[in-house]
């Protein structure tokens, strides 16, 4: 009964999803006000039919309801409860229903949070967001639907597969999906811009928090999907550019310039048609992940599912989708604009060519993601292209960029001076020079790669002191912290998520500069040494979980001949599938992770045993945690919460005005970048 | 400088960095292709000698032999019609059994022995990889085509 329910609200979300992607954009289109007036009420209304139909299919998962399909394939009774509400959205048809309940979800807030907004830019925007609901409602229904009985029911489920049991991967999906249906609140705000023709300063401002906040959901999913591969996966990577992860990367580097982009379009009127290009590529690459992961086109860890009647309904709405939003971009973009102008040199232009450079290495990955997909499918062979392919191209492009990150932010709007940036940045790239060239020496010996990627961190953040500095100096009177508390949130925002990406560098570069690996045959009681720790392994006995059985390593790590501490790796083999599994345990440190993981048993107990040494790993995660964070915090910039109060657009952008003339006039060197 | 000039010379400045950067993607692209063979056409000498390629199929029932030092294991890829020795070193993942798909990268050396450096197996019980399963239906077509 319960599923059959959940089927029944699916079917009235996909009507009304209909009614929201059809009547509000006639009625803006046509000027019928009535029609215009439906697209909230509508909005809602498909959001309580879908949370109605998430809701039942999570309830068939707790309740072990083996007459549906999917619960029978993806559960268990043995599988504890918060992996039976996980397994709602761990297979399949419950990620696309998830899916599509955000992007309820996100439209839900739209039509909240959109109240000064005009009545007819709200119906065009949630109206895009009706239609891409109408396809995906219909791909559930049509092609998966989560709700399908299975006759006899099954009397116990096949399980969830035990990689996916686990908390990182419980909020894992939730997290990317919402970065991915966030981009849809942008390709939607750019599509209404493209119909309407209006695109201004109030457009950028208005799109512009929306596209952070799926940024950031998109940057703590791929972080988590990363950390979820280094503990779990049990090989000690945390990124192997696999299909899979490069279809998730790929919109997060075009959001990446779509962010930057925006601040421009916000702040200078320019960038207006590229920005707009952007919103669609980003959401158009969310798409195409979808596909990837979803449609079992890969050779890849990920592809669970694989069904070609799928892959073949989202091509076609992929077609659909980006096909169009392209040809009305072609059309309609000389109406909207190219916007203000600026010089050779100015932050404008620097803003530029990192969008660029993020553009060719998003276009990069796109082409070792998809060209294998492509050969293979018209048999011309099959080919694939592994992280050298990525690393040889990333590092080369990136390099710029991050120079560029460095200067941009000190460069004036409009025109800036070369010479002037030169002598304003002489000691921090002195420092970060003499820095990058020493530290090395630090960890014991120098290699040219770690002193090349130290400096692109520690320019960063010299270049981050450099700009408080100069602000802080030219903020008038008053004591150091009253000037650093009159600065815009958005502006330590910005310098936030800057600052992540130099932790970020530094953990990845010498976490590649200085890990140690060993893969080692260890008899009871025998040691190995590295990194100034030593491991003696103590055997392994039998335990057993709620749904496995393993066996436990018992590893003892010595310090200058001192115990510090025991590790218990784990070799599990789940009840209900038979599968084995490699659970590693790990020391979590500020500078350093142990890693170690059980291989093979041997006979009298000896074990093959990886054992790593992986200096500064952590900061890698960390680098993302702190992108993150600062995207939040300039969601909550002033501007913002001002304008969630007023109900006066033309004031804000008043206000808007004046504070940009200030920073062409004005000395504030540090400009007001966000 | 006018500004025609500028804008021509912001232009000229971008085509160029962009060809370069094209021009670098596409380089690193070409060198860094892995080609895939299955044991039928290494067999038929298709394959490179001494540049890294994939080989793909099953590992076969009761080929596989631990070396003494307990990291290093021997086994054998067949596609059914023919079969290639491969060596490997280290930890193999954990589904990698006698009888399922694997797949592996590495060189073949002059003595015919395939020296993998990364072996793949799937995480799926019932999952065979593309490739593998690839080669196991070319060579039964192989077979098919050769008793008519």
């Amino acid at each position: 009964m319960i599923p059959e329910l959940g089927n029944f609200a699916l079917i009235l979300a996909l009507l009304l999803a209909i009614t929201q992607g059809t009547l509000p954009i006639i009625g803006a289109a046509r000027g019928i006000p009535s029609w215009i007036a439906l697209a909230r009420p509508v909005v809602q209304g498909q959001f309580v039919f879908l949370a109605i139909a998430f809701g039942c299919l999570a309830y068939s998962f707790v309740s072990n309801d083996f007459s549906v399909l999917n619960v029978a394939r993806n559960s268990n009774s043995e599988l504890p409860i918060q992996y039976r509400i996980a397994a709602s959205w761990g297979s399949h048809e419950g990620s696309l229903l998830l899916w599509v309940f955000m992007l309820a979800a996100w439209s839900v807030a739209v039509s909240v949070f959109s109240r000064h907004l005009p009545d007819e830019m709200v119906a065009r925007v949630l109206g895009v967001m009706g239609l891409v609901s109408v396809g995906f409602i219909l791909f559930l229904l049509v092609t998966s639907n989560p709700f399908d009985r299975l006759f006899p029911a099954a009397l116990e489920g096949s399980d969830l597969n035990p990689l996916l049991q686990d908390p990182g991967m419980v909020i894992h999906p939730p997290m990317l999906y919402m970065g991915y249906v966030g981009f849809s609140v942008a390709f939607a705000f750019a599509i209404a811009a493209l119909i309407s023709g209006q695109m201004d300063a109030a457009w950028a401002r208005w799109s512009r928090p929306w596209t952070t906040v799926a940024w950031v959901f998109l940057t703590i999913g791929i972080m988590l999907g990363s950390w979820w591969a280094y503990y779990e996966l049990g090989w000690g990577g945390w990124w192997f550019w696999d299909p899979v992860e490069n279809a998730s990367f790929l919109p997060w580097l075009v959001g990446t310039a779509l962010v930057h982009s925006l601040a421009v379009t916000e702040k200078r009127g320019s960038f207006k048609s590229w920005t707009v290009l952007l919103a669609i590529c980003a959401f158009s690459l969310s798409l195409l992940g979808t596909f990837l992961v979803r449609s079992g086109v890969l050779t890849s860890v990920h592809a669970f599912a694989t069904d070609p009647t799928r892959g073949v309904f989202i091509l076609a709405f992929l077609v659909i989708v980006i096909g169009s939003s392209l040809l009305l971009f072609a059309w309609r973009a000389p109406k909207v604009g190219l916007g203000g102008k600026f010089d050779l040199v100015s932050r404008e232009s620097m803003l530029l060519a990192n969008n660029l450079l993020l553009m060719v290495a998003a276009g990069s990955v796109l082409l070792g993601t998809l060209y294998p997909l492509i050969m293979d499918s018209l048999d011309l062979g099959k080919i694939s292209v592994g992280p050298p392919y990525f690393e040889a191209v990333f590092v080369p492009l990136m390099t710029p960029a991050i120079f560029l990150m460095g200067l941009g932010p000190l460069a004036r709007w409009k025109q800036a001076s070369l010479p002037e940036l030169m002598l304003r940045l002489r000691w921090a790239f002195g420092v970060s020079v003499i820095t990058a060239l020493l530290m090395p020496f630090v960890m014991g010996e120098w290699k040219p790669l770690v002193s090349f990627g130290l400096l692109l961190a520690f320019w960063i953040i010299a270049t981050i002191f450099v700009s408080i500095q100069q602000r802080l100096r030219n903020s008038g009177q008053g004591g150091l912290f009253a000037k650093l508390a009159k600065q815009s949130r958005s502006y330590y925002s910005m310098h936030l998520a800057h600052l992540g990406i130099a932790i970020f560098i530094i953990g990845v570069t010498l976490v590649n500069g200085y890990e140690t690996e060993k893969d080692v045959r260890m008899e009871i009681g025998s040691t190995v040494t590295m990194g100034g720790y030593t491991f003696r392994f103590n055997g392994a006995s039998p335990v057993s979980g709620p749904n496995y059985k393993a066996m436990r390593g018992d590893i003892d790590v010595l310090r200058n001949g001192e115990k510090i501490r025991v590790m218990q790796p784990e070799k599990r083999t789940y009840n209900a599938s038979g599968m084995a599994m490699t659970e590693p345990a790990i020391d979590t440190g500020f500078l350093r992770d142990l890693y170690v993981a059980m291989g093979e048993p041997l006979e009298n107990g000896a074990w093959v045993v990886r054992v790593y040494h992986k200096p500064f790993v952590d900061w890698i995660w960390f680098g993302c945690l702190l992108m993150a964070f600062g995207g939040m915090l300039a969601v909550t910039d002033r501007r913002y919460r001002l304008k969630m109060h007023s109900k006066h657009v033309e004031t804000a952008a008043v206000e808007d005005g004046k504070r940009v003339t200030n920073n062409n006039t004005g000395l504030a060197t540090g400009g007001r970048k966000a | 400088m006018k500004p025609r000039h500028k804008k021509l010379a912001i232009i000229a400045s971008g085509v160029t960095a962009l060809g370069l950067a094209v021009a670098l993607v596409l380089n690193a692209f070409e060198s860094n292709m892995v080609f895939f063979f299955s044991p039928s056409q290494v067999a038929a000498n298709e394959a490179p000698v001494g540049k890294s390629f994939r080989i793909g199929g099953l590992v076969e029932e009761g080929s596989i032999r631990r070396q003494s030092d307990g990291v290093t294991v021997k086994f054998i890829v067949t596609d059914t019609a023919k079969v290639i020795p491969v060596v490997y070193t280290g930890i193999l993942p954990d589904l990698f059994k006698e009888g399922k798909g694997v797949v592996a990268q590495g060189k073949l050396a002059a003595d015919g022995v395939f020296r993998a450096d990364e072996v793949l197996a799937k995480h799926d019980e019932n999952y065979m990889p593309p490739e593998a399963a690839g080669a196991l239906e070319q060579a039964r077509i192989q077979k098919t085509v050769m008793t008519k």
